[in-house]
């Protein structure tokens, strides 16, 4: 390990890195404004100069692209670094607006803050200012390009990590301006994250502009539910209101990148949204009282068998509500519930078969990926981040069968359904050999190749190329087989049971039954993602927080909290356990959804055992020891899962034709509405010509 | 003064053809084939015994440059690239040549690229240069033909390819790394030193970069020894060099002289002397644009080489003298080069990108004279930051010319400030 001095303390620091982080290391800070550490080094903004002693400079040096030596001498506190430092801060300025206060990223500004350290006191620039055109970057990223001080960050971000070659610097010296070249939309799901990297309030947010002053937010710290991915986030609020999310650093999550749809999906929280209960009297729902609902249901249900009583949970539902619920249905005497309302062929027996075995950041050791009816870029947008950050490296070959894609990264198309799974399981496709060859294989099931009616059948065939391919290498700590959810609740609902039970119906058949008028009730916990028109004249409770498609069939609606409003698990795919906290209070009349099952079953006769969250937790823990591993993952042993079965020929298709309206927040959101219409409808900015 | 039989470049006025056959008959591609079996380290050490510096400006020695590139290949091929960029005010000596004597430098390609373990080089030409371009590209067309460059080339069994790149236009591709950029189709923007192109270069590959000048000079020394490039110029300053005398003399002219000529010398005896005689000079800038300029008493005395022009805080640079007499607008003129660099700035890093049109924007004030007498050491400091705090030299390079003028000509502002300021005040 190398030893450098710095400032006149000798550190032995790791090889391979630069100086700035030595002197990270060394506890001195470094002011800088192009350097990010997850891109690539520009070296631009000579904000982080230094001096060189040995090996002599004449010149201070960029810190963060100068590798560190043995025996390097670097001072960081002389006059000449002031000089620069000062110098550099002076040129960033004189062309800055210095609009601080209209601007959206005052008190969380780099430029701001290191100007209050090496800048002067007034200016010496008696020039006009440059003056930027705005760019248009599309519905999430406002611009203000005046302000832009060239760091490049946010191409490079693009560029290296989102993958889309479509930010660039155009002209050259003080007319450079950063553009997208073509006034187009980024298109990409984690164009966010630029608003975050850049240093000066060029980029911002564009449904947050004028909003808010950082120092008037209150933050939580959080989990985020709009993927399977659990990506960490900081929920701002202010009052009740929430105002924005940010990403946390995670780095076996998220590292600190956020998918648009987690970030911008918010003010989804603020429209249609339940903020009574309401009973269905005459067709026409009416508002009612929690006591007026409790007792519509207990009427309602007296009466009825225990087995024509089922419930299903949606895909936004914390795994506490789900405990609570499958704890009420086991009290009732019902065994129909399931939480899996696309139907996937998920197999709750083995843990192994549905979850991330390999784990996110073990995607960044992988060399060969078969994706199986997944469009991660749709699906997890931050999975296949890590996909394309370990593709840059050289080191993983990925092959798909099912939908054409797009992925950033080349992808070679193997096939389109199961046919071609049944060759690569037989070891007769070019593809089964690379990943027999390869040394870290791993394959991705989408929930496009469970949720059909052969999804049992092509899980198994998912198995046997597991196995006949050596992705799972238990003595080596590998298991390449991953499954790829695109619920936040999936993963918590499979490990704490809430499937069908002896005898019970999942589903295909709660729903076929009640359609046939097999089944009376139907308690749809935040589920609606189902054919909620096929459900006949059961009686359909509803609890959830957004007026959508459960809603609207519902009988008797219970307000519950969305995922800001209440301390909740979370599983991602991973199967990683997190925790969710309130941000602000639930809105209008609405509960925490727990809290609404345990008053709701004692109405119906049966007391549930615990009257906190700390309760209900220890019960949860000790029913399911692995919920107390918080923010670990605990690794699934192998097992058989699958039944072999007919197979349908018919395509693989990812679940998610439109990334920006997946579940009931998203589609109550104008901000992804918006980018539906600019996104998937295609339409750009509009024009004086368009009608 | 250098004697006739000591010039290298002996078609630089074009008098004579430029084709193979009449480069043969004054010398180039004579017996290139020994020249090659000498081996590599032989020309290595030959050069570096030579004391070469670069002719682009920096005068690094050459010999030593080329010592970086690796002895063992390890799986990348290294290259040779030519900068034939030459587009710094002043300075046209690259430009004579590559259209009067391409194969002069397309020898030196051979024998400088063998030296280095190159498997090809890349002559990149500045967009402007069409006709040059043209001959270069017939020039290289006929030493295929000729098999003096290919497979085999000169029959030494050494396999060498060179290959004609145009640029569009841009001065800061003459920076070497930016050069490199440009070669890859990129925009024409620095690198980040380390790592250094012999490192890392084209297309990631091992790579020297070096100037036309530099390249042509190298098979006349292999071939008349280092004794003789020694005995012309002073020790560390040696050999001969091409000065582009420009400006205010009366025979402007591009010459072949000795390392170490007087100024006074240069400029009287090639160039016809200053218009209106010694005593009517005002500055020189004694090496393009981007050097400071000298006063005449500074000019009287100075030597022109690398080291004495350092002592007097210039520089050699490309050695492109530009004569102003004493009708010169000094601070016109030096605004007008601090304009250029503006233009030319890439955008890339904060110190050039802003102070370059900063410092053009006060020098164009202190032309007319609309400045305070303390933003003189405004502009002063501001070309102090801009200096040495930029990724590549352009940074330098516009802040230098600011520098001399102040540093030389500062009664001249402060009067233009007071004239205008008492011009005022009578308007008032």
């Amino acid at each position: 390990m190398p030893k450098v001095t710095i400032d006149g303390r000798e550190i032995e620091v790791p090889a391979g890195i630069t100086v700035i982080q030595a002197c990270e290391i060394a506890g001195v800070e470094i002011p800088r404004f192009c350097y990010h550490e997850r891109l690539s080094v520009a070296g631009n903004c000579r904000m982080c100069l230094v001096e060189m002693e040995v090996p002599k400079s004449p010149k201070p040096i960029a810190s963060c692209a100068m590798p560190v030596a043995d025996k390097m001498v670097i001072r960081t506190d002389t006059e000449a670094v002031q000089k620069a430092r000062r110098g550099v801060m002076e040129f960033l300025l004189i062309n800055h607006p210095l609009d601080c206060p209209i601007c959206d990223q005052g008190g969380e500004c780099d430029l701001q803050d290191q100007a209050m350290a090496y800048g002067f006191d007034r200016s010496r620039f008696r020039e006009n200012k440059r003056a930027v055109p705005e760019k248009y970057l599309g519905p999430l990223v406002k611009t203000h390009m005046t302000r832009c001080i060239h760091c490049t960050r946010c191409v490079r971000f693009a560029t290296e990590v989102a993958g889309v070659e479509e930010l660039g610097a155009v002209y050259r010296g003080e007319q450079m301006e950063i553009t997208s070249y073509i006034e187009r939309a980024l298109t990409s799901e984690l164009s966010g994250n630029i608003i975050d990297l850049c240093p000066v309030g060029a980029l911002t947010s564009k449904p947050y502009a004028f909003i808010a002053r950082p120092w008037e937010l209150e933050k939580t710290d959080s989990i985020d539910v709009h993927d399977a991915v659990g990506a960490n986030i900081r929920v701002d609020t202010r009052g009740r209101e929430v105002l924005r999310v940010l990403p946390r650093v995670n780095e076996e999550v998220n590292e600190e990148w956020l998918a648009d749809k987690s970030r911008f999906a918010y003010d989804g929280l603020k429209r249609q949204r339940l903020d009574r209960c309401f009973i269905r009297v005459n067709g026409r729902l009416t508002s009612a009282t929690w006591a007026q609902a409790f007792e519509a249901i207990a009427q309602r249900l007296s009466g009825v068998a225990p087995t024509r009583i089922a419930a299903i949970a949606g895909d936004l539902v914390d795994a506490e509500a789900m405990y609570a619920l499958k704890g009420m249905m086991t009290a009732l005497g019902s065994p129909h519930m399931d939480c899996r309302q696309d139907g996937a062929a998920l197999d709750p027996s083995v843990r192994a078969s549905y979850l991330f075995n390999t784990t996110i950041a073990g995607i960044e050791q992988a060399d060969a990926c078969l994706l199986i009816g997944t469009n991660p870029r749709r699906e997890a947008p931050l999975i296949n981040a890590r996909l394309r950050k370990r593709w840059l490296t050289g080191s993983l070959r990925v092959g798909s069968v099912g939908p054409e894609l797009d992925l950033t990264f080349p992808v070679e198309p193997l096939g389109v359904g199961p046919d071609t799974l049944l060759q690569i399981a037989a070891g007769g496709h070019a593809f089964a050999s690379v990943l027999s060859q390869a040394k870290r294989p791993m394959l991705i099931l989408g929930q496009g190749a469970l949720a059909r009616p052969d999804g049992s059948a092509v899980l198994k065939l998912a198995r046997d190329i597991a196995e006949r391919c050596g992705l799972v290498k238990p003595e080596e700590g590998w298991n390449g087989f991953n499954v790829l959810h695109t619920a936040a609740a999936r993963v918590g609902g499979l490990d704490l049971g809430f499937v069908p039970g002896p005898g019970g119906l999942d589903t295909a058949g709660i729903i076929a039954g009640a359609e046939r008028g097999e089944i009376d009730a139907v308690y749809l916990l935040g589920a609606d993602e189902l054919p909620t028109d096929r459900l006949g004249n059961a009686f359909v409770i509803y609890q959830g927080h957004h007026g959508d498609a459960g809603a609207h069939r519902a009988d008797v609606i219970l307000p519950g909290a969305a995922y800001t409003e209440k301390d909740g698990t979370y599983l991602n795919t991973e199967g990683r356990v997190q925790r969710g906290v309130a941000a602000v209070f639930p809105l209008g009349e609405a509960r925490e959804d727990w809290t609404i099952l345990r008053a709701l079953c004692e109405r119906l006769g049966h007391r549930l055992p615990y009257d906190s969250i700390g309760q209900l937790r220890a019960a949860l823990q000790a029913e399911h020891p692995h919920f107390a591993e918080l923010d670990e993952i605990v690794p699934a042993d192998w097992g058989s899962f699958g039944r072999e079965g007919p197979l349908d020929p018919a395509p693989f298709r990812s679940p998610i034709e439109n990334y920006y309206m997946t579940d009931a927040i998203s589609r109550a959101s104008e901000t992804m509405a918006k980018c539906t219409e600019v996104y998937v409808l295609g339409s750009q900015q509009r024009t004086g010509t368009h009608g | 003064m250098l004697h006739d039989r000591d010039r290298i470049f002996t078609n630089l006025f074009g008098q004579d053809d430029w084709r193979l056959a009449a480069a043969r008959r004054r010398g180039v591609w004579d017996d290139t084939k020994s020249l090659i079996l000498r081996g590599r380290d032989a020309i290595i050490d030959e050069v570096k015994k030579s004391d070469l510096r670069g002719r682009g400006g920096a005068g690094f020695p050459t010999g030593l440059k080329w010592s970086f590139m690796p002895k063992q290949s390890d799986g990348r091929p290294s290259f040779l690239v030519v900068n034939a960029d030459e587009s710094e005010p002043g300075t046209c000596k690259d430009r004579d040549i590559l259209r009067f004597d391409p194969h002069r430098l397309l020898e030196g390609c051979l024998v400088a690229g063998f030296a280095m373990g190159a498997s090809a080089c890349y002559i990149y030409i500045r967009g402007e240069f069409y006709n040059e371009a043209s001959n270069v590209q017939l020039a290289i067309d006929e030493a295929y033909e000729a098999g003096l460059i290919g497979k085999n080339a000169c029959g030494s069994g050494y396999d060498y390819d060179i290959y004609l790149h145009r640029g569009a236009g841009a001065y800061i591709c003459g920076e070497e790394t930016a050069l490199l950029e440009s070669l890859e189709g990129k925009k024409g923007m620095p690198r980040l030193k380390p790592p250094f192109p012999a490192a890392v270069g084209l297309y990631g590959c091992p790579t020297t970069v070096n100037n036309v000048e530099t390249i042509a000079v190298v098979p006349t020394i292999l071939r008349r020894g280092v004794d003789w490039w020694l005995g012309i110029g002073r020790p560390k300053n040696t050999g001969t060099k091409i000065f582009c005398i420009s400006g205010h003399v009366n025979k402007p002219c591009n010459v072949e002289e000795a390392m170490g000529i007087p100024l006074r010398e240069l400029i009287d005896r090639h160039a016809g002397g200053v218009r209106g005689g010694w005593d009517n000079l005002l500055a020189v800038i004694p090496g393009g644009s981007s050097v400071p300029c000298l006063p005449k008493p500074i000019c009287d005395e100075v030597l022109m080489d690398f080291d004495s022009l350092r002592e007097v805080k210039s520089g050699l640079g490309t050695a492109a003298v530009i004569v102003m007499d004493k009708s010169t607008d000094i601070i016109a003129a030096i605004a007008r080069l601090s304009h250029f660099y503006m233009h030319e700035s890439c955008g890339q890093c904060t110190p050039c990108r802003e102070g370059t049109g900063w410092m053009w924007r006060m020098m164009e004030r202190l032309v007319r004279g609309e400045a305070v007498p303390e933003e003189i050491d405004v502009l002063l400091q501001v070309a102090g930051e801009v200096e040495g705090h930029t990724i590549c030299a352009l940074g330098d390079a516009a802040a230098w010319p600011v520098q001399g003028l102040i540093r030389h000509f500062r009664p001249e502002l402060e009067r233009r400030i007071a004239e205008s300021r008492s011009l005022r005040r009578a308007a008032e």
